[in-house]
């Protein structure tokens, strides 16, 4: 019996970038067998950072090694009508295809869903765009900075601390391309609910997911405070008590959310002084515990002295010592890890959360590994991202059954 | 013919926060029935407070009060199991198996049970009961590290980092029962909160894997576009995101701000010149924005096929013109509902909630009904669902097992 939970899933991703390879590559280390449809100039990916060495060779990407563990690739011209009869002859046998084409490529190429359940009515077509098939925005060009910004989260970023400092800069994306991949998870719950679908009535369909809704849900959590009659923002992003605090050596996050928490912070801190004076009493100041902006703005003489006291005493110890301290003291607390701390942190080398994969240009690279433990169908990574066409005679030979003459004759002329 | 995919499939979520109940949510949005199974008499303060944020990811669910450290409570929360298809939770790990509902308990009593905890640091190793919540997930994960400008600080990120992991809980969930339906199999799931954030930042974790460098942050800057910022508007805290690629698209910036001399400038002529000069660059374009609004920058841009679009306020969001055509934005009438005392009220009894985060073209629309209150459902569920009799439920609530 298999312990691949989607062994026997065909997957087509016609896809560059971060979100739509993210997807396939979710569904790929689950079991499912993803083509990646490239055309003969290779992902985008292969030509952004970082690269092995820093050698800007297309088979040294890490952004492209990363998203593309675990698929077979596969380049094709689809404006050549050799290559999109090839493409198609993919689709007959697959259950899945992620696109992510922009409104004209759709249009020119038939990439629309009525062009490809005519090939196959059983496909699962999942369609990523910046705002989605239909609306206003529909035809509007955006780029990663653009559909971060479309979301919610950049307004906002960064609040507290970051807000203090740097008030007069523009708010700010995220580390790397965190909402791409964000929209490729998103992508691949919805892909497996169409799956899902698939497997009761017999039938695919088509599946949209707007990058802008995919982000704005990402938010909502924050976004709720819009509906006591607050605009989230910057400046509304406080922690009555802690936050991010500055020690020795780098940062943590110290979040004393409940008053026994703070207990252990000052436990910690071995009782300190101030503390007999009462307006900094916990529960006064954290009245307006992660409330809105007016009732921050209420604690916020008090919170700053505190924080001051706090980021005085914090400046003497190691980020290390205060996040394992204070989480022996069951405080909520998060030691502000760079790459370097991650790799070598004892929790995640027990987790094995970095795999190792070997890869015949790149050599043996770490890579974050499985985000989610299955004790039954394991997450797995069974092969390294492909090379530059590097199945098409595996896919185009052994399984659509074409041949070699073929094969030669397509790589002639450009198709392949 | 099933109008949903998950039709039939029914979820128990035991979860607190908003991670693990953000992918309950997500499963109801693709047709589950979800049972959220929470103790009234035991929500701490910080749970209280909340309610404003809880029902906005707790949409479409049933809710039913249990104590779990009554044994009734979790006798009948035992019951709900054999019924049912998931089971999530969150509690510190090793909290819910105390309570007589680890794994192998939970499977004796459903074998084919899917069951899913999420923590902060998983399940396993030395830091397992390490607390967690959204801003640590981020912190411990790279995340915060990654985020700020480039001669600034780290940054503190909130509620994000939870949903962004229910999201991973949802898939890893949805992959699970794939597998039950061609095999009969359950399973265990573990996910720690710290990793599946960290999973969204491989290219940046690679960069010390093969380099052993740990990147510079970056604010808004990209590796080669330029421009490829935010820029003040018109309005108080405006601002829009304006994002060049190629030359063609930097010859149209030029022409629609009214300086067609630009294109010509030897500064910008190219990218690698404009990339090499955006700070200049940003002055110049600012100079522009500054005069227009969010929006009219996005209008005219657009029409000159440049990627503008506004850094979106919620303000914004639950007023765009583009989401409310799309049916994203949703009023749900709350006249009805039980608030906590302690929760500050909404403005208004309809609140808005975002929709769901994909269209599945052959299925309707899943965002039924508002979340709900505590305890809405304990007679329909323990009564309906379960058949047991009013007498019965109301002394099991006046021994404190419903509660």
């Amino acid at each position: 019996m298999t312990n691949r939970a989607l062994e026997g899933i065909r997957v087509v991703e016609l896809a560059g970038f971060v979100a739509g390879p993210y997807a396939a590559k979710l569904l790929g280390h689950m079991g499912a067998d993803v083509i990646k449809v490239e055309p003969p100039g290779g992902d985008m990916a292969r030509r952004m950072g970082p690269f092995k060495g820093d050698d800007p060779h297309s088979e040294k990407s890490g952004l492209f090694f990363y998203l593309n563990a675990e698929k077979r690739g596969v380049t094709l011209d689809l404006r050549q009508p050799q290559g999109m009869a090839l493409f198609h002859q993919l689709l007959k046998e697959a259950d899945v295809l992620i696109e992510d084409s922009s409104p004209e490529v759709r249009r020119e190429l038939g990439l629309g869903y009525d062009d490809l359940k005519a090939v196959n009515p059983r496909l699962v077509v999942t369609s990523i765009t910046p705002f989605g098939l239909s609306g206003p925005y529909k035809d509007y060009k955006a780029y990663y900075l653009n559909t971060f910004h479309s979301g919610g989260e950049g307004y906002c970023t960064p609040g507290s601390l970051g807000w203090i400092l740097y008030s007069d800069r523009p708010p700010i994306k995220t580390a790397g391309f965190l909402g791409e991949h964000d929209v490729g998870v998103c992508a691949a719950n919805a892909t497996m609910g169409a799956l899902h679908f698939a497997e009761v009535n017999g039938v695919g369909q088509q599946v949209e997911v707007s990058k802008q809704e995919a982000l704005a849900n990402i938010i909502r959590y924050d976004l709720a405070v819009h509906n006591l009659g607050y605009n989230e923002s910057r400046a509304s992003r406080m922690f009555p008590i802690g936050g991010l605090i500055q020690c020795q050596n780098g940062f943590v996050m110290v979040m004393p959310i409940e008053r026994h928490m703070w207990d252990g912070v000052l436990d910690l801190m071995g009782d300190p002084e101030w503390l007999r004076d009462e307006k900094y009493d916990y529960d006064r100041i954290a009245r307006s515990l992660m409330l809105t902006e007016e009732d921050v703005r209420q604690g916020m003489k008090d919170r700053e002295d505190v924080n001051s006291f706090l980021q005085e005493w914090a400046l003497e110890h190691t980020k290390e010592e205060i996040f394992h301290s204070l989480q022996e003291r069951h405080c909520l607390c998060g030691m502000v890890f760079d790459a370097h701390d991650l790799v070598n942190s004892a929790q995640v080398q027990h987790r094995g959360y970095f795999v190792e994969i070997e890869h015949p240009v790149v050599g043996r690279v770490k890579m974050p590994g499985a985000p989610f433990k299955h004790s039954g169908t394991p997450w797995a990574v069974e092969r390294p991202a492909p090379l530059l066409g590097q199945h098409n005679e595996d896919i185009l030979l052994g399984q659509l059954g074409h041949s070699r003459e073929e094969l030669v004759r397509w790589r002639q002329a450009g198709v392949i | 013919m099933a109008t949903q995919p998950l039709e039939g499939i029914r979820a128990l979520d035991f979860s607190r926060e908003a991670a693990a109940p953000y992918s309950a949510m997500m499963l109801s949005f693709l047709g589950a029935e979800v049972v959220k199974v929470e103790s009234k008499a035991k929500m701490g303060v910080v749970g209280r407070r909340m309610g404003f944020r809880y029902v906005d990811f707790n949409l479409n669910k049933l809710q039913v009060t249990l104590d779990l450290t009554h044994p009734k409570g979790v006798e009948l929360a035992k019951r709900l199991i054999a019924i049912s298809d998931v089971v999530i939770e969150s509690n510190r790990p090793g909290a819910f198996g105390r309570l007589g509902l680890s794994y192998d308990e939970v499977k004796k009593v459903k074998p084919d049970i899917i069951m899913l905890s999420h923590s902060g640091f998983g399940q396993t190793g030395p830091e397992s009961e390490y607390l967690g919540a959204a801003p640590v997930f981020a912190a411990t994960s790279g995340l915060s590290y990654y985020t700020g400008y480039p001669d600034g600080i780290p940054t503190e990120l909130r509620g994000t980092p939870d949903m962004r992991s229910g999201q991973y809980c949802a898939f890893a969930i949805l992959a699970a029962l794939f597998h039950r339906r061609r095999t009969g199999q359950g399973q265990f799931i573990d996910v720690a909160g710290r990793e599946t954030n960290g999973a969204a930042i491989g290219d940046v974790l690679l960069d010390y894997t093969m380099n052993q460098r740990s990147q510079d942050r970056r604010a808004n800057r990209d590796y080669t576009m330029a421009p490829h910022n935010c820029y003040r508007c018109q309005g108080e805290n405006k601002w829009v995101s304006i994002a060049v690629a190629t030359d063609e698209e930097w010859q149209a910036l030029c022409r629609a701000i009214g300086q067609p001399e630009l294109a010509g400038d030897p500064r910008f002529a190219d990218g690698l010149r404009r990339w090499e000069n955006q700070e200049e660059l940003d002055l110049i374009i600012e100079e522009w924005t500054l005069q227009y609004t969010d929006y009219q920058v996005m209008d005219t841009l657009q029409q000159a096929g440049v990627a503008a679009v506004p850094s979106m306020s919620s303000d914004e969001l639950f007023t765009d013109p583009h989401l409310t055509e799309r049916g994203f934005i949703h009023s749900l009438n709350y006249s009805d509902y039980d608030w906590l005392p302690d929760t500050p009220k909404p403005a208004s009894d309809d609140i808005l909630h975002f929709g769901m985060p994909w269209k599945l073209h052959s299925c309707p629309d899943a965002v039924r009904g508002r979340a709900p209150y505590y305890g809405e459902h304990n007679y329909y569920v323990f009564g309906e669902m379960l058949g047991m009799g009013r007498e019965e439920i109301a002394a099991l609530e006046r021994e404190g097992a419903i509660a």
